[in-house]
């Protein structure tokens, strides 16, 4: 091959890389459950899902300077044909998920060998894929159904994945069941809103669809169809009051899934619900902003205060983390109501600092786990100082959840309190700051535990082994890492966020 | 060495200690002694910033930029050149005498305890150097963290209770008061660098301005204002080495230091004056003089004492920042060296009474002084320094504070300062006294002249020359001062 064709074909495939973003760990999936050999099924997933991360810089540092790229499926052109849409924000989630995918990999490989039966690996590695692709489908593509589409692949892959905790406790099954549950029902909510709005527009196109709700104006079909999106999307955020599904599920999921669900999961749902909130409606529509004011506020200062207190009162560290969790996605969806662009890149950007920090803890639990057997306090105990390394993970995500100067959390929180003075909501401002002081009580109980009581005198336990120590350090490093350098991380949730306002019109060409 | 230079060796002198606290964490003559030099070199750092700079500001030196318009920076101003001195002076001293606390006291852990403490310094030096809020926030809470294992060091149930409070009331009051405070000042002011004059007028109404005070005045809980003092004698469980260096120094000066800060610099002296912003502060800085004062009378512990006459002594820098006049903010500059060096010299006291007789409640101290006397000695100089009487260094400094309340005309002020050093005579002189002319309560005292080890006694004994010493270079220290009260260029 000519030096002008190897151009040409690179030329080439940098056009595929929406599609490829997607198309590579789904064409995994299948390979591995055909190999079927242990190590290579790891081996080849950990390949999709790194290609899938380099993929989704390469889409990022594409798009950062606000620009969008629009990927037509067989080269069908939109609105007949799918679209594949990446602008700073999908890429930014993109990478945020294919980037936790690649890290939670190697840690897996130990301690899914510790968590689940031999015979079940090569099915959780293909099943991880499905999910990996299930989330990058609904965050890459520019196609209300095909969001669907996406939002049932990652789900039903996940309610398995949740299920293969039963191995170690046998409440994962009921835990998977639930969340079978509650995923079904919100997603039947998003695909009933679908219906109306195809019904009131005739297109699932997403920028077709803003353009033609502009054109038509509103009408209860129209406002129908929004509410059902928003609850139904508003299911898999985990949104408080419908939260009920997270807790169980993170808690008796295996470690590795826990890790990857609470970094990835309820980011993609919360994306989509940015792409209806603001691409698609646009905040100029009457009811969406009483939606934002009377229901996202009220019920993320709920989120934020009550599933912090909850968290307080925990005796298991995986369910006191799901709490938690509960109450970040609180922090986002109030930046997300704040409706200007500090608050939205608060949102955007803690998406981001809060997959990482809860990344990281969820990975030294899981490490700690191994070897006391359960995650309740009382058999963690002093083990912060038996596995100093583990321990110290801990502390850098403790530190980030909370908020501590220094750590990732810290700027979120700085922009999301910033946003709410820029509103002149002071009050919001306070609000903010008391309820994460109810963080500091929670991550000082799990110190307390780990580092302030005496382990048992045959406690053995010692630090996980190095591809589990590697990626749980990588994360605790961007903990901090991302506390000082935003440029990365809040440089592009401003674009994304500038995006956004633009409102539909950011999704014309 | 050019002085951006040696102002980030400050900060990175005393990680090396710790890395090597770490490292070296079986060998305990090494790990120390790697300690001592790395003190000594930081001092000698600050020294370099002081022969180039003298008592001019010089700066910023950005070191990076972490959000548009927030970056992490330091600069050089008297206060803070002043502030960096006494940490790292007082560092070598306390680390001598820290040494020979831990191995006499056979306490546990020693390498993880100078890790922590070489980390409390290198944020101590972040505060001081720090040319803006943000900065400044960010080592705070550092400082805060760094020290939360050294208060809960001896694990014990009664130092994680200790512990718990300490932090709960630190990061509480920083993260909810003064972050909401600072990103409040931030957003109307648009900037949070430190500059002469403040940076709010004009960007605030007059009603709002005693609210947003309040923020920092209450968040700073490192100053320990009343009602956010408890953590101070909470942390008293520490080791006493702690004790002195972080909660008679480092710890609450950082605090004091940084309300002086924001007063000159964040609101401005004269701003401050003019709407009357801080009056509300100046009668609680006084009421907290006179309360602590009054508690410190109650406590029969000797170090929970010391604690509440900490608190007490800290509000008069505040009250030196809420007169707003230049006198007064001058007076609380001077304060924070002059307490600085008396407290000290009492904590290694109380220390060296612990390790020698394992004494901690006042009534037990009956008759020490004649067997310790170089201990009760430099008690008695450290006390009457604080208490503020001549030829001590801590007379200059409330001479000061009554110059700038009558010139805020306020002459209660002067009588509540002077009503608090006869509530220090109270409860400082009964200790010496008792130490000195009561028989010992306890039979298997010696009778004879015999000291705590060397390395114990000598650090206050140090420390209570300096307090005379202090006495006649405090008009160097007022001229070196000076520039900050200064109207602006």
């Amino acid at each position: 091959m000519s030096a002008v064709e190897t151009q040409h074909v690179a030329r080439d495939l940098m056009d595929q890389l929406p599609v490829l973003q997607v198309a590579i760990p789904l064409i995994a999936a299948p390979l591995i459950v055909f190999i079927g050999n242990r190590k290579l099924a790891w081996a080849i997933a950990f390949a999709a899902s790194a290609a899938a991360f380099v993929i989704a810089c390469t889409l990022l540092w594409q798009v950062i300077d606000g620009s969008v790229i629009s990927y037509h499926i067989g080269g069908w052109a939109p609105p007949l044909g799918i679209e594949y849409r990446i602008d700073a924000l999908s890429a930014m989630i993109l990478m945020l998920i294919s980037g936790i995918g690649t890290i939670v990999l190697p840690y897996a490989y130990a301690s899914v060998a510790a968590e689940i039966p031999k015979k079940q690996h090569t099915l959780f590695y293909a099943l991880f894929m499905l999910c990996l692709t299930g989330l990058l489908g609904m965050v890459a593509t520019g196609d209300a159904f095909n969001i669907f589409v996406f939002l049932e692949i990652s789900s039903l892959s996940t309610y398995v994945l949740v299920a293969m905790g039963a191995h170690k406790d046998p409440r994962a099954l009921t835990a998977a069941y639930d969340y079978l549950i509650m995923g079904t029902i919100g997603a039947t909510f998003f695909v009933i809103g679908l219906g109306m709005l195809y019904m009131a527009t005739g297109t699932l196109n997403l920028a077709d669809l803003a353009e033609r709700i502009a054109d038509q104006g509103i009408n209860r079909t129209v406002r129908a169809g929004f509410a059902f999106v928003v609850v139904g999307m508003g299911l898999k955020v985990a949104m408080y009051p419908l939260h009920h599904w997270l807790p169980n599920a993170y808690t008796f999921a295996p470690s590795a899934v826990t890790t990857f669900l609470a970094a990835t999961a309820t980011k993609a749902a919360i994306y989509v619900m940015l792409r209806f909130l603001f691409s698609v409606f646009s905040p100029g529509f009457h009811f969406e902003d009483w939606t934002l004011y009377l229901i996202f506020i009220p019920f993320s200062l709920l989120a934020m205060f009550a599933a912090s207190f909850v968290a307080v009162f925990q005796t298991n560290l995986k369910r006191m983390l799901a709490f938690s969790s509960i109450a970040q996605i609180g922090y986002m969806l109030l930046g997300i109501a704040m409706l200007n662009a500090t608050g939205l890149s608060a949102a955007v950007v803690h998406m981001v600092n809060h997959g990482i920090s809860k990344a990281a803890l969820f990975m030294g639990v899981g490490a700690m786990v191994m070897y006391s057997g359960s995650a309740f306090f009382d058999d963690l105990k002093g083990l912060g100082r038996k596995m100093p390394i583990t321990g110290a993970v801990m502390v850098a995500g403790g530190l980030s959840l909370i908020g501590v100067p220094g750590t990732a959390g810290f700027i979120s929180k700085w922009m999301l309190v910033q946003a709410a003075f820029e509103n002149g909501w002071w009050i919001i401002a306070i609000a903010i700051m008391l309820s994460s002081l109810l963080a500091v009580i929670y991550v000082w109980r799990m110190f307390e535990v780990l580092y302030l009581t005496a382990p048992s005198d045959d406690c053995t336990a010692t630090d996980p082994p190095l591809p589990m120590l590697v990626p749980m350090l990588i994360l605790a490093g961007a903990c901090i890492w991302f506390g000082f350098d935003t440029e990365l991380t809040l440089g592009s949730a401003r674009v994304a966020a500038e995006g956004l306002l633009a409102g539909s019109a950011g999704m014309m060409h | 060495m050019d002085t951006s230079t040696a102002l980030y060796l400050t900060m990175l002198i005393p990680i090396v200690a710790m890395a090597g606290n770490m490292v070296f964490s079986a060998r305990e003559n090494l790990r120390d002694g790697i300690t001592f030099l790395c003190a000594t070199l930081t001092f000698v750092c600050v020294l370099v910033i002081l022969c180039n700079v003298g008592n001019a500001t010089t700066g910023p030196y950005e070191l990076f930029e972490v959000v548009s318009g927030l970056s992490i920076s330091f600069h050089v101003e008297p206060l803070g050149l002043m502030f960096a001195m006494i940490g790292s002076g007082l560092w070598i001293i306390t680390h001598i005498y820290g040494i020979g606390y831990m191995r006499s006291n056979k306490e546990q852990h020693h390498a993880r305890f100078f890790a922590c403490f070489s980390i409390a310094i290198a944020a101590v030096m972040g505060i001081a150097f720090a040319s803006n809020m943000f900065t400044l926030f960010v080592f705070y809470e550092i400082l805060t963290l760094s020290t939360y294992p050294l208060v809960a060091h001896k694990g014990t149930p009664e130092a994680v209770r200790g512990a718990r409070i300490y932090l709960g009331i630190l990061i509480g009051t920083s993260i909810a008061l003064l972050l909401t405070g600072v990103i409040w000042t931030f957003t109307i002011a648009g900037t949070l660098d430190f500059t002469k004059g403040g940076i709010l007028e004009g960007k605030i109404a007059p009603t709002l301005l005693p609210v947003l005070l309040g923020l920092y005045a209450f968040g700073i809980g490192k100053a320990a204002l009343m009602p956010f003092h408890r953590w101070l004698p909470a942390a008293m469980v520490a080791p006493t080495p702690v004790s002195a260096l972080l909660h008679a120094v480092a710890v609450v000066k950082a605090g004091v230091f940084t309300m002086l800060k924001v007063g000159i610099y964040i609101f401005g002296i004269d701003f401050l004056a003019s709407t009357g912003a801080s009056e509300w502060l100046m009668w609680l800085a006084a009421y907290t003089i006179i309360a602590a004062s009054v508690v410190a009378m109650t406590k029969d512990n000797l170090k929970a004492r010391l604690a509440y006459s900490t608190v007490s002594q800290l509000a008069y820098i505040t009250l030196g920042m809420a007169l707003a006049t230049s006198m007064g903010a001058l007076g609380g500059g001077m304060h924070i060296a002059m307490h600085a060096m008396g407290k000290i010299t009492l904590f290694m006291c109380a220390g060296s009474i612990y390790v020698a007789y394992h004494k901690t409640e006042i009534s037990q101290m009956q008759g020490l002084g004649r067997i310790m006397p170089i201990t009760f000695g430099a008690f008695l100089i450290g006390a009457l320094s604080i208490i503020g009487l001549p030829p001590l260094g801590g007379s200059w400094p409330k001479f000061l504070l009554m110059m700038g309340a009558a010139d805020a005309g306020h002459l209660t002020i002067i009588g509540v300062l002077m009503v608090s050093s006869l509530l220090n005579i109270a409860y400082l002189l009964p200790i010496v006294g008792r130490g000195f002319f009561r028989p010992a309560t306890d039979t298997r005292l010696p009778k004879t002249f015999s000291e705590a080890p060397l390395l114990v006694w000598l650090p206050p004994a140090i420390t209570a020359t300096g307090c005379i010493v202090l006495f006649f270079y405090a008009g160097s220290i007022q001229n070196f001062l000076a520039p900050i009260v200064e109207s602006t260029p």
